[in-house]
C-alpha cells in the first residue's frame, strides 16, 4: 500500500549538511502493523514525518528516492494534494495527547472539524459519526463526553481521543509515532490493544514508530530497525525476534531488560524505617494525598524498588525521604535519626550520607558549570577534599563512573544523556553516601543505554555498598536490580515482597495487572534468548 | 575509555560554555557587532575627553557667536561661542555616566532582590513583591522632584533616583526566571547535596538566570539616558555649567530655526548611541536565546 523507496531526508545547517534519513526502504501493507525501530536520533521519524510533508522545510530537505502510496509519489505532491491526503488517507497519532489537542476546543469539536473539512459533511451527521467512533475506541458514554475538553480526559483516555481523531476520514494508513511512551504501563497495554484490535476490525495498514523493542513485540508483523538515519535489518517479526542478522539488531535485543538479578543473602538490620508517612500537597480546597500513610522498612545493603504508575507518589516518598519536600505526619527514622525533625545544620550532615540521582539528565546538571566544577562541588562542601587534593579525587571519580578523563572541563551541553547520567551518578556517589535514592534513572535514555547505566549503577552498589531505593514505573526495570520490590497505587503500599515472589506469585490483583501490562512480557519469560 | 594518563586537570582539555558559545553566535551578527564597537569607541572617547578635546570646556569666543560647522569648528558653536564638538563630548561623559551607573544601581538591587524573592516563596516573596509594587505605583516624576527638592540637585541623587525606579522591572524579571529555574532538577540536586541557599542562588540560580537580565540591561541604559535627557530638558536633571546630551539638545530645539546644527549634532550622538545599544541588545537575544543553543 506505501512503498518508500530510497527515501534520503537531509537538514542543512550554517554546519552543513546533516543527513537524517539516508536511502531508506520499506513498504506496509494493508492489514498489516510494520514498526519502525530505532534509538533517538536514528531518523524513524524524520522518515515518517517528510513523507506528509510534516518536516520543516528549510531546513528540511528530501533529498531522494520515492514514497507510493495508491500509484501517487508522495515526495512530488504539492501542499495543497498532500493536505488533501492528510488526515484523509493517511492519519498520524503523536507521541503526547495532550500538546496534540487543543485545549480550547471540546473534543467534539476537533473530531468534527476534519471531517468536515474533508467530506463536506452536515454538522449533525459529523457529531453522529463522532459518537460512534469514539465508542468504538473505548470511550464511556461518549454522547455526553463528547463536548468535555480535553484537560477534563487522563492520559489513556486522551489517546483514544487522538487516535478516533485519526480514524474519522476512515484513513488506510495510521501513522504512530510513539503512541504510548507517555503512558503508563496498564494504559499502555490498553492503547496497543486498541490498536491491534481496530486495524483488525478496519483492515487498515499501521506504521508504528517506537524506540522500543518491547512495545511492539505483541503486535507487529514487521519490523524495520533504522540505525543513525540508515534501515539495518528488516523482517517479519519472528525473522527479527528469534533469527536477528545484524548485530545492532542483536544488541537492541540483548538490551531488553530480562531475568532478575542475583538476590543478595537478606540483611535484617534496617538502615531506614517507615512510619505512616503522609506527605500531602495543598490544593486549592483539598488536599491532594501524594503519600497517605506508608509503612515500611529499608535494609542495610539492599536494593529496593519502589514501583507505580504516574500518582502513586513513588517519587514523593523519595524525595520526602531527603527531605526536599516537606513532610505532613509520620516519621523517617535514618539510622536512628528521625530525619523529619531534624535541623539545618544537622541536616546538611545527614545529606553527605543520602543523596538522589533524578530522572532526566538534561534538567539535573546546572548548564553553566564544567563536569569538573559539578563533580567537586559537594567534595568541597563536605570537607572531604579541599581545594589542592579536589582535582585528583575528582579524576578518580570519573573513572569510577566511566568518564574519559579528557571530559573533565566540558560542560554538560557538550555530553550525550547517558553521558550526564554518569556525571549526575558520579556527583550522588562523590560523598560515599551510605542510602541513594534513584527516581527513574533510565527511563529518560535509550535502550542500549538503558542497560549500561544500570550495569553502572549495578557495579556501583557493589563498590561502594550501598543502600539503594530504586524508583520506576517499568517492572522489567526494577527486576533486574531490586532485591525486593514494594507496588504502590494512589499514595499506599499494594503488596510487598521479594522480586523473585513477585514476579512468581503475585498476591494482589493490581500486581496481577502491572505484571501483565509489561510489554512483550513473551520475551521476559525467555522463549527469546536475544543475541 | 579512560585515559589514566592524564594526572591532572591542566591536561584536559577546555570546554565550550554557554557564554563562549553565545559569544560565538553574537560575532557572526553584523548589525550587533557595529553597534558594540560604537558603543565602546563613544565609551572610549567619554573616558579621554578632558585631554583629547580641540578646546577648553569653558573656551568662549563670544565675537563668533553661533557659527555653522568650519575648518575650526568642526560641528559649529553655539551662542556663546563654544565649541559644540567640545560640548558634546563633555555632555556624553555625562550621559554614558548616568546610563550606566543608574543601570549598574539597578542590576544590583534588581537581580539581589528578584532572586531572593523567587527563592525564597511564599511570605517572603509575597512581602518583597508588594514593596515593589507599591513603588512601582508611585508617580515616577513626582518621586524625582521630591527628591530634588529634598536633597537639593546633585549628580549623584540622578543616578540613586534613575536607578531606583528602574531595579523594578529588574526584580520581576529575574524572579520570574528564578521561580521557573528553582523548579528545576539540578536545583533540588543542588540543595541535596547540602549547600547553603546563599550559594544555591549565587552559583545555581543567578549565572543561569542572567540571560534575559542581559538583554533587559541593554534595552535599560537607552531608557535611562532618555531619561535623563527628558529630565534635564525640564530643567530637572543636569544644570549648567554642566552640561550633558538632554540639556544640549533643549537648547538646540529653543533655537532651531535659526541655528539648525545645535539641534543636529547632540541628537545624532544620543540617537546613535541608543540605536547602537538596541542592536547590541537584539543581537545579544539571540545568542543568549537557549533553544537556539545546541543542545
Amino acid at each position: 500500500m506505501l512503498k518508500v523507496q530510497h527515501l534520503s531526508v537531509s537538514f542543512v545547517t550554517r554546519l552543513g549538511a546533516n543527513k537524517a534519513v539516508d536511502n531508506v526502504t520499506f513498504s506496509v501493507e494493508s492489514g498489516k502493523i510494520t514498526a519502525i525501530i530505532g534509538e533517538s536520533g536514528s531518523g524513524k521519524s524524520v522518515a515518517c514525518c517528510s513523507l506528509l510533508g510534516l518536516i520543516p522545510s528549510p531546513p528540511g530537505l528530501i533529498e531522494g528516492g520515492r514514497a507510493l502510496f495508491d500509484g501517487k509519489d508522495l515526495t512530488k505532491l504539492n501542499e495543497a494534494q498532500l493536505r488533501k491526503i492528510r488526515g484523509r488517507d493517511i492519519a498520524m497519532v503523536f507521541q503526547d495527547p495532550m500538546t496534540c489537542l487543543n485545549p480550547y476546543m471540546t473534543i467534539g469539536d476537533q473530531l468534527t472539524e476534519s471531517l468536515r473539512y474533508h467530506q463536506k459533511i452536515r454538522r449533525t451527521e459529523a457529531r453522529r459519526r463522532a459518537i460512534e467512533l469514539l465508542q468504538e475506541v473505548g470511550i464511556r458514554e461518549p454522547a455526553s463526553t463528547i463536548d468535555s475538553y480535553p484537560h477534563q480526559f487522563s492520559g489513556g483516555m486522551r489517546q483514544r481521543v487522538m487516535i478516533a481523531m485519526a480514524l474519522i476520514n476512515e484513513p488506510k494508513l495510521l501513522i504512530a509515532d510513539e503512541p504510548t511512551t507517555a503512558l503508563d504501563v496498564t494504559i499502555q497495554a490498553q492503547i496497543l490493544q486498541l490498536l491491534a484490535d481496530l486495524q483488525k476490525r478496519r483492515d487498515i495498514g499501521i506504521l508504528f514508530i517506537s524506540h522500543d523493542l518491547a512495545v511492539i513485540a505483541d503486535i507487529a508483523d514487521q519490523i524495520v530497525v533504522m540505525q543513525e538515519g540508515k534501515v539495518v535489518e528488516t523482517g517479519t517479526r519472528s525473522e527479527i525476534f528469534h533469527n536477528a542478522q545484524h548485530p545492532y539488531t542483536q544488541r537492541l535485543l540483548a538490551a531488553i531488560p530480562t531475568g532478575g538479578k542475583e538476590i543478595a543473602s537478606p540483611e535484617s538490620e534496617s538502615l531506614i524505617q517507615i512510619r505512616d508517612l503522609c506527605t500531602w500537597f495543598q490544593h486549592s480546597n483539598a488536599p491532594v494525598k501524594a503519600v497517605d500513610g506508608v509503612n515500611f522498612d529499608i535494609y542495610r545493603g539492599e536494593v529496593l524498588g519502589l514501583v507505580g504508575e504516574s500518582g502513586s507518589g513513588k517519587s514523593t516518598i523519595g524525595r520526602s525521604i531527603l527531605r526536599l519536600v516537606n513532610v505532613t505526619s509520620g516519621q523517617i527514622i535514618f539510622d536512628g535519626l528521625d530525619v523529619t525533625a531534624l535541623r539545618p545544620h544537622e541536616l546538611k550532615k545527614l545529606r553527605r550520607r543520602m543523596q538522589f540521582i533524578f530522572q532526566d539528565p538534561f534538567a539535573s546538571l546546572n548548564p553553566r558549570m564544567t563536569v569538573y566544577e559539578t563533580l567537586s562541588e559537594p567534595l568541597l562542601l563536605h570537607r572531604i577534599e579541599n581545594r589542592s587534593t579536589v582535582a585528583a579525587s575528582v579524576l578518580r571519580l570519573m573513572d569510577n563512573v566511566g568518564l574519559a578523563r579528557g571530559f573533565a572541563r566540558k560542560y554538560p551541553h557538550e555530553f550525550s544523556g547517558g553521558q550526564r547520567q554518569r556525571i549526575a551518578i558520579g556527583r550522588a556517589v562523590a560523598t560515599r553516601p551510605e542510602f541513594i535514592v534513584a527516581d527513574e534513572p533510565v527511563s529518560a535514555l535509550d535502550v542500549t543505554i538503558q542497560a549500561q547505566i544500570l550495569e553502572l549503577m549495578r557495579e556501583l552498589g557493589r563498590e561502594y555498598g550501598l543502600t539503594m531505593l530504586f524508583i520506576s514505573h517499568d517492572l522489567a526495570v526494577v527486576r533486574q536490580l531490586a532485591d525486593r520490590i514494594i507496588v504502590l497505587q494512589a499514595g499506599k503500599v499494594v503488596e510487598q515482597a521479594s522480586t523473585r515472589d513477585l514476579f512468581a506469585q503475585p498476591q494482589k490483583a493490581y500486581t496481577r495487572q502491572l505484571l501483565q501490562s509489561i510489554p512483550g512480557r513473551g520475551l521476559l519469560k525467555g522463549d527469546v534468548a536475544g543475541g | 575509555m579512560t585515559n589514566p594518563a592524564i594526572g591532572d586537570l591542566a591536561q584536559t582539555q577546555p570546554g565550550t560554555s554557554l557564554w563562549q558559545d553565545a559569544w560565538l553566535r553574537l560575532r557572526r551578527n553584523r548589525l550587533a557587532l557595529v553597534g558594540l564597537i560604537i558603543l565602546l569607541l563613544f565609551i572610549f572617547i567619554a573616558a579621554v575627553t578632558p585631554w583629547i578635546a580641540p578646546y577648553g570646556y569653558a573656551q568662549q569666543d563670544l565675537e563668533l557667536g553661533a557659527a555653522p560647522p568650519s575648518a575650526a569648528h568642526w560641528l559649529g558653536t553655539d551662542i556663546f561661542g563654544r565649541d559644540l564638538l567640545t560640548q558634546i563630548m563633555f555632555g556624553g561623559r555625562i550621559s554614558l555616566a548616568v546610563g550606566f551607573v543608574a543601570t549598574a544601581v539597578a542590576l544590583l538591587i534588581g537581580i539581589t532582590w528578584g532572586a531572593i524573592a523567587g527563592y525564597m516563596g511564599g511570605r517572603v516573596d509575597a512581602v518583597m513583591m508588594r514593596l515593589v509594587d507599591i513603588i512601582y505605583a508611585l508617580p515616577f516624576m513626582i518621586f524625582i522632584i521630591l527628591l530634588m527638592v529634598v536633597f537639593g540637585r546633585n549628580m549623584l541623587l540622578l543616578f540613586l533616583a534613575i536607578g531606583a525606579v528602574e531595579w523594578l522591572t529588574m526584580a520581576r524579571i529575574m524572579r520570574s526566571q528564578v521561580q521557573s529555574l528553582r523548579q528545576q532538577e539540578f536545583v533540588e540536586a543542588a540543595v541535596s547535596l547540602g549547600l547553603p541557599t546563599a550559594t544555591i542562588i549565587r552559583r545555581h540560580l543567578i549565572p543561569n538566570a542572567l540571560g534575559p537580565i542581559i538583554v533587559y540591561t541593554t534595552l535599560t541604559v537607552p531608557s535611562v539616558m532618555l531619561l535623563e535627557a527628558f529630565l534635564s530638558f525640564l530643567g530637572l536633571g543636569v544644570q549648567p555649567p554642566e552640561t550633558s546630551w538632554g540639556l544640549l539638545i533643549s537648547y538646540g530645539a529653543e533655537s532651531m530655526e535659526e541655528y539648525p546644527w545645535l539641534l543636529l549634532f547632540p541628537g545624532l550622538a544620543l540617537t546613535l548611541t541608543l540605536f547602537s545599544l538596541n542592536f547590541l541588545g537584539d543581537g545579544l537575544r539571540d545568542a543568549l536565546d537557549v533553544r537556539g543553543a545546541k543542545d
